[in-house]
């Protein structure tokens, strides 16, 4: 077994028998629920709306590389600088190039997790740079030196007691169990970080082909602080962002905000179409756009699952999996955690390496139903188990697949199986649960089904007399 | 070979065998709609009412879930007396505004010192301000949004530094929903558009401790909007 998918096993275990952490996800994310459903319902349609907003993606991706070049032409036009990365490294160098040709010491962030697929923060710290995460969730995970727990909410696992003890280990702030001063504190010290930094960098939630924009959706504040004070800001995102039109938004901004964190509207949706242009009071002086492959082309070489670069990262499939809600974010061991994470990490990084994240579902399909773009996740599942499969065979579960068809497809030895089944259950539970139990990693926490005392066939043979 | 070919050329590599049609699997399934666009969202998206009179209501009733201060004022001379009343109630010494109507005004009827944006300030002396005070291009009654832009709103950081954001809007500016904004922002401004445009829908907030909401994360804890006949 890979490291991968032991460390997987390993977590899941833990972390779904601490009872404390279910009860902390499951509240947090009961009032979400409630939220996401009433102004679902206000829509005249959410149906219709999320079928429109598969075919808007559908037509941005399927004609990916005529809307990229609309894009950057748009925004080199009015002076920004458009960088296509084809993987992370040279993503890395491009931003580290741009800071030190600034001489810059201090780098503000807001929320972007392809900043996270890159390892960026742990890139430019190398390089001798203070980088602050300014997203309340964000830096609060940075200050722990953490992973963030979930792609849209990163510290939800934490308790306010956890994080006034962090705040005041890190920071030397009095405790405190009230939120809204913990908010307070955070506020203080990041207010300084914008006006000090002299870089801003941020991710991007779409890319507008159509005018050469890209938007930012946030909550706080602090996406439009790092992109409006620092001189450089820097954007990095997924080719994948596209829409074709700007109108296009009027859908995708409540969408998102209602899938995603049961809002009606997120706080800020902020278009960005350059640096401060003549005759603004304000804005960098420099805007840079990183575009990043990192082997998104490879899912779009796939057409079975090119609907997964669909994608607006609102994180309902998370929040509705009952496999995220049990083992929790961080034992994904993946940027992008829960059916979604699942889905495309194979492809982004391995799939033999990762392919234990397809069994990491119960196919329930609430994913499915709960995606805004109409991504068919947990049959991208499937077929992630069959790729891997496909590709590289396990030989065991070979032999033991041939044995199980020939023994099923030969009817005299097949009538055995009832009568033989129900000897092994007479002597099961003498090795049940022992190293000789060949079920044992079944009745580890689980009862074996009971073998009928007769099988159908006989049933049916003996049901006149 | 340059990035940009490089990841062009995948792409173009990787679109050579066609995808499955959107959205076709399912039990809940829909038909085709055939990649539609601007008014044809509003098939799907949340009833607003026909008229204006609705669509104040419309916006009130957002402001209050959102927690914006929603003040629907009988003359200009009502709205300075009101944004004094709360200039006065929450002790503001110094704010900050641009050279816009009716924006203008209304800061300089406070008799406060005024930050003026137009021609270029301090970031520091922007943080020093209670307030920022700013026009805007549209107010969106389906959200309870206000629309601006680093045009309309006197830069980038007016709406976003202060602890205080007030917009000032005419009755004239309210449009029904997001199309409807979509639509004006590319009448207005589609020959070149400003650097920055924003949808603000209420003061800057967060969950992310406990998913419980508090208002003020890093932007305005309050927002005001006056609207003006």
């Amino acid at each position: 077994m890979q490291a991968e998918a032991r460390q997987f096993q390993r977590d899941a275990t833990t972390v779904s028998a601490d009872l404390r952490h279910r009860g902390l996800i499951r509240k947090a994310l009961a009032g979400y629920e409630v939220k996401r459903d009433e102004f679902k319902g206000r829509f005249r349609s959410w149906q219709g709306a999320r079928q429109a907003a598969a075919e808007i993606k559908y037509e941005a991706v399927n004609h990916l590389d005529r809307y990229l070049v609309e894009f950057a032409d748009k925004l080199a036009a009015r002076g920004t600088k458009v960088f296509w990365a084809p993987d992370a490294s040279s993503a890395r160098d491009y931003i580290a190039g741009v800071i030190k040709a600034r001489r810059a010491k201090t780098v503000v962030k807001s929320k972007a997790m392809t900043a996270e697929e890159i390892h960026l923060n742990e890139a430019l710290e190398r390089a001798g740079l203070e980088v602050v995460e300014s997203d309340l969730g964000e830096y609060i995970v940075q200050l722990r030196k953490e992973a963030p727990y979930h792609i849209v909410f990163p510290a939800m696992h934490l308790t306010r007691g956890e994080i006034s003890e962090l705040f005041r280990r890190e920071l030397g702030t009095e405790p405190t169990d009230s939120p809204e001063e913990l908010t307070m504190i955070a506020r203080r010290v990041l207010r300084r970080k914008y006006i000090e930094a002299d870089i801003g960098i941020s991710g991007a939630n779409f890319a507008v082909a159509e005018t050469g924009m890209i938007s930012i959706t946030e909550n706080e504040g602090n996406a439009r602080l790092t992109t409006s004070l620092p001189k450089v800001h820097i954007a990095l995102l997924g080719i994948e962002k596209i829409v074709p039109k700007l109108s296009d938004l009027a859908l995708f901004l409540p969408m998102l905000a209602t899938a995603g964190a049961g809002q009606p509207m997120t706080g800020y949706n902020t278009l960005l179409g350059g640096p401060r242009q003549p005759g603004e009071a304000d804005g960098p002086e420099e805007f840079h756009v990183v575009l990043l492959d990192n082997h998104r082309t490879r899912l779009l070489a796939d057409p079975e699952q090119r609907d997964a670069l669909h994608c607006i990262r609102c994180g309902a499939c998370l929040n509705v999996c009952p496999i995220f809600r049990n083992v929790g974010g961080h034992t994904y061991g993946t940027t992008y955690q829960g059916p979604i994470g699942s889905v495309i990490t194979p492809h982004l990084r391995g799939l033999q390496d990762w392919k234990h994240l397809s069994s990491a579902s119960s196919l329930c399909g609430a994913c499915t139903e709960a995606c805004p773009v109409k991504i068919d996740l947990h049959h991208h599942l499937l077929q992630n188990r069959r790729n891997a499969v496909r590709e590289k065979p396990v030989w065991w579960e070979k032999i033991a697949f041939r044995a199980f068809a020939f023994w099923a497809t030969r009817p005299g030895l097949w009538r055995w199986t009832g009568p033989l089944g129900r000897i092994g259950q007479l002597v099961h539970p003498m090795i049940k649960g022992s190293a000789l139990d060949p079920a044992r990693a079944w009745t580890a926490s689980r009862e074996l089904p009971e073998v009928a005392p007769v099988s159908f066939k006989e049933y049916w043979k003996g049901r006149g007399r | 070979m340059n990035g940009r070919d490089t990841i062009l050329g995948r792409i173009r590599e990787a679109l050579r065998l066609a995808a499955p049609a959107p959205g076709s699997h399912g039990h809940e399934a829909h038909g085709a709609v055939g990649v539609p666009g601007g008014d044809a969202f509003r098939e799907w998206l949340p009833a607003v009412g026909p008229g204006p009179d609705d669509w104040v209501a419309r916006f009130a009733a957002c402001s209050e879930g959102l927690r914006t201060r929603f003040e629907e004022c009988a003359s200009d001379a009502d709205a300075l007396a009101r944004l004094a009343a709360i200039a006065n109630e929450e002790g503001w010494e110094r704010v900050a505004s641009h050279r816009s109507e009716p924006a203008r005004s209304l800061a300089s009827g406070l008799e406060l010192p005024v930050l003026w944006t137009d021609d270029g300030y301090s970031p520091d002396a922007m943080e020093g301000c209670d307030a920022g005070i700013s026009c805007c291009d549209a107010l969106v009654a389906q959200t309870g949004g206000v629309v601006l832009t680093s045009r309309s709103g006197g830069g980038r950081a007016l709406s976003i530094l202060p602890p205080h954001h007030v917009v000032v809007a005419r009755r004239a500016q309210l449009v029904p929903d997001l199309p409807a904004a979509f639509a004006l922002l590319q009448q207005r401004y589609g020959a070149g558009y400003p650097s920055m445009m924003t949808f603000i829908t209420g003061p800057s907030r967060t969950g992310d401790i406990e998913r419980i909401l508090v208002l003020g994360a890093h932007g305005p804890k309050r927002l005001t909007v006056l609207l003006l006949p």
